[in-house]
This record gives C-alpha cells, structure tokens and sequence, in this order.
C-alpha cells in the first residue's frame, strides 16, 4: 500500500506525521519511507538513516553539433519549454529550462542533435533500523525538482508492505508526481485561513488525481473551526486532530521522534492507521465517496 | 529596419510594457513604411522560457530591434544571439517610444537588466 502525505500549505506537520506513523507502523510491518520532498529533504533528521546507496539522477541534455545543423530552425518549434533557440544558423541551449523530452533531437531531419545525461540530483537509500529509507535531493539552483521526485517515487513499487510517501508542500508538478497513484492520501491542514486556503486547493488536487484522501488537523485548537466546517461541507473525512503543543514543537526543533518522546500520541496514530486501512480496503467504495 | 517594442496593448497609444518575456503585446513597427502591426505575447502564460520564447518571436518577426524595460539574463543572451539591439525606456506610450528611438535618446544596454522570474506575477 502507497500512502501518500501532502499538504497544500508549508509548515502543516507532513514530515513530522510521516515520520512518525513510520516510526510506530515499522514495529509491527515492513515500511519503507520515500522522502519526495527534494528541494529540502529533511525526514533523515528525524529518521536517522544510514545511507548506503547514493546515485545521480540525470536528464537528457540536447547538444547541437553546428557542423550539421542548416537552421531550419524545427528544433525551437517543437520545445514547449523554450529551451532550444534557433536564429539562422546559431542554436542556443538553456539546459536550465530543458525537460529532457527529446523532441528536438527526434526532430531534428539532419540529426544534428545528440542527447547526453545531465546530472541534475542525487537519489540515496539506506535503512533507518527497519525502515527502508529513500530520499533524493536536487542539486542546488537546479529548477527541475519534478525528475528527481519520479526518480524516488519509482522506488515504491521495489518495496513490499506499507510504502510511505512523504510530499513536497504546495500543488505543483512535483507534489502531483509524489501523489499520483497512490492508495491513499493524507492532508495534513492547520485550523488556520491559511491551511484552510491551501487544503482546498489540495482537495481540488486529489480529486483530479483521483486518489482517495482524509485530512489531519495539526495544531489543532489553535485558530477556528473553518477547516472543520469545510471538510463537513465537502464530506471529507477527518482522520486525527492533534492538538497545538509547544512541546511537541521543542521536540520537532531538536529532531526528536514524537512517538517516542510522548508515547500519548501513539494511541491517535494507531486509530489514524486503523482508519485508513477501512476507507483503501474494506469495501472498497468507501475511499471513494468523497471523491466527486 | 523593424523595431518591436513591448506594450500593454495594441495599438500606438498604449502604454508601454517594462517586462520583455512576460509584455501583454509586441508591436512592431516598420520604421521604413511606419507601419505597425501588434501581436498579443503567448509568453505571458509560459510556465517558463518566456524570454527566450520572445526573442526567438522577434527573431523570427525579422526585428532588428527591441524597446523594453527589464531584460532577464535567458532573454538577453537570446537577444544578443539574435542580433536584436536592445534600448531601455520604462514608461511612456508606444508612439513616445518610438520618437525618443528616433531622437537618439533612448540608451542601448547590453546584457541583463534584472534577475530571471523578474517580469512574473506583476502588472
């Protein structure tokens, strides 16, 4: 099962329930735990894993070789991204805005364009006692985090048991490739207009992906009953509420692991566990009703 | 000799644009017939590339020249590739543009004028 945990808004708590749902699940199942959140990677600062394993993640790069090029120029038609130029006889390259998908080089009628891999990030894995542990990182001023995050996200379907997934903020290309064909989704939301704001547009996400999604509220207690109203209008589960702590929010600054520090909290991620298994499995229908 | 210049609407009178990559329109006026003719920007709605995508429009547009205000550093290695001159004015309308062009008082820049994304999410 892939259990995906997205957020619309930064700063909800994904990381610090993904880890620790995976701290608590690893005692009893195989977990492996998918850090996609590649422009800041930080599930290892809690999750303590030894890395074993490190490789680049490349893209193709187009380089034009001048001698057989004639400028027609096909190459700069075809790129959605604007990253191939073609001014009569000079082509520009921006790798930086370049996706990778060949188009050009297919193109190209007098094969002047070859591919060649650019390194754009780093995947590693490792173990965190029992957890498997896979993060990728996208190197610095590298725009094209959506590669990288595939890269990890692929990793799930090598891993047997529960398959924790844990997404990059926002609604982007790089969160919808994190959530994309998982069992299911959480959101995690702060009882904030802020957290309501982006939940919406999570939900608005997670419907067009057509994966079956809860919501978690953090911090709650802390702001109004928005979130709370909303999620009954729309008939969107709330799975767990976890009340504003400063403690909690010492522990999370130190790097400490929750679960562990205040065993109270186990208890609400079991039914929280308990609760996602009946709304993926069970009957099945279940996970669908609140998708529209 | 055609010169483009970076507009927020269509016609002569309109104001001009500062943002080259993300400019509601181009008009370019040929500086021979003074004719014009304007062309609403697709680049405003690329999810990135815009300025390059512009410069390769204006290349293709045969201009031999651009009056803009900002100038991201993808565009203006395009532009310079493109043999398009580029003259900085930030304000005013088209048809100002185009007579300070002509007086000589419009500065020619080269390279970059402002960081990438510069032109995004602003009016």
């Amino acid at each position: 099962m892939i259990l995906a945990i997205a957020s619309g808004k930064g700063g909800t708590g994904k990381t610090t329930l993904a880890v620790n749902l995976a701290l608590l699940l690893a005692e009893t199942m195989p977990v492996a735990f998918l850090d996609c959140d590649v422009e800041e990677p930080n599930a290892h600062l809690f999750l303590k894993p030894t890395i074993e394993t490190c490789e680049q993640v490349a893209l193709p790069e187009p380089i034009v070789d001048k001698a057989r090029c004639n400028g027609c120029g096909k190459c700069a038609e075809i790129c959605a991204f604007n990253a191939i130029l073609a001014f009569g006889d000079q082509v520009l390259t921006f790798p930086e805005l370049c996706h990778g998908c060949g188009g050009c080089a297919l193109l190209c009628p007098e094969e002047a364009i070859t591919e060649e891999p650019r390194g754009i990030g780093v995947l590693e894995t490792g173990w965190a006692d029992r957890i498997r542990f896979i993060h990728g990182r996208v190197d610095i001023g590298m725009p094209l985090a959506t590669p990288v995050v595939k890269a990890v996200r692929k990793r799930a379907k090598d891993t047997d048991g529960l398959v924790i997934v844990d997404a990059p903020p926002g609604t982007s290309c790089p969160v919808v490739a994190s959530v994309k064909d998982s069992d299911y989704c959480l959101l995690v939301t702060e009882p904030t207009p802020f957290g309501l704001n982006d939940l919406e547009l999570a939900v608005g996400m997670a419907r067009e992906l057509k994966v079956p999604f809860g919501v978690v509220i953090n911090r709650a207690g802390l702001g109004d009953d928005k979130v709370a109203d909303y999620c009954a209008r729309e008939g969107i589960p709330i799975l767990l509420e976890v009340p504003f702590d400063r403690r909690y929010a010492a522990c999370y600054a130190r790097g400490g692991q929750l679960v562990r520090e205040f065993p109270k909290l186990q208890d609400g991620l079991r039914k929280l566990w308990l609760r996602i298994r009946m709304e993926v499995g069970g009957n099945g229908a279940g996970a669908a009703c609140h998708q529209r | 000799m055609k010169i483009a210049i970076t507009a927020q609407g269509s016609t002569l009178d309109a104001a001009m644009d500062p943002r080259f990559g993300r400019c509601e329109h181009f008009v370019i006026v040929d500086l021979e017939t003074e004719s014009y003719e304007a062309f609403p920007n697709e680049g405003v709605m690329a999810s990135g590339g815009a300025g390059t995508q512009g410069a390769q429009f204006l290349a293709n547009k045969d201009a031999a020249a651009v009056i803009t205000g900002h100038v991201g550093p993808n565009a203006a290695r395009s532009l310079q590739a493109a043999g398009i001159n580029v003259y900085s004015m930030a304000s005013g309308t088209v048809r100002e543009a185009l007579e300070a062009f002509k007086n000589g008082e419009l500065p020619e820049v080269s390279g970059s004028t402002v960081r990438r994304h510069f032109g995004m999410g602003r009016k």
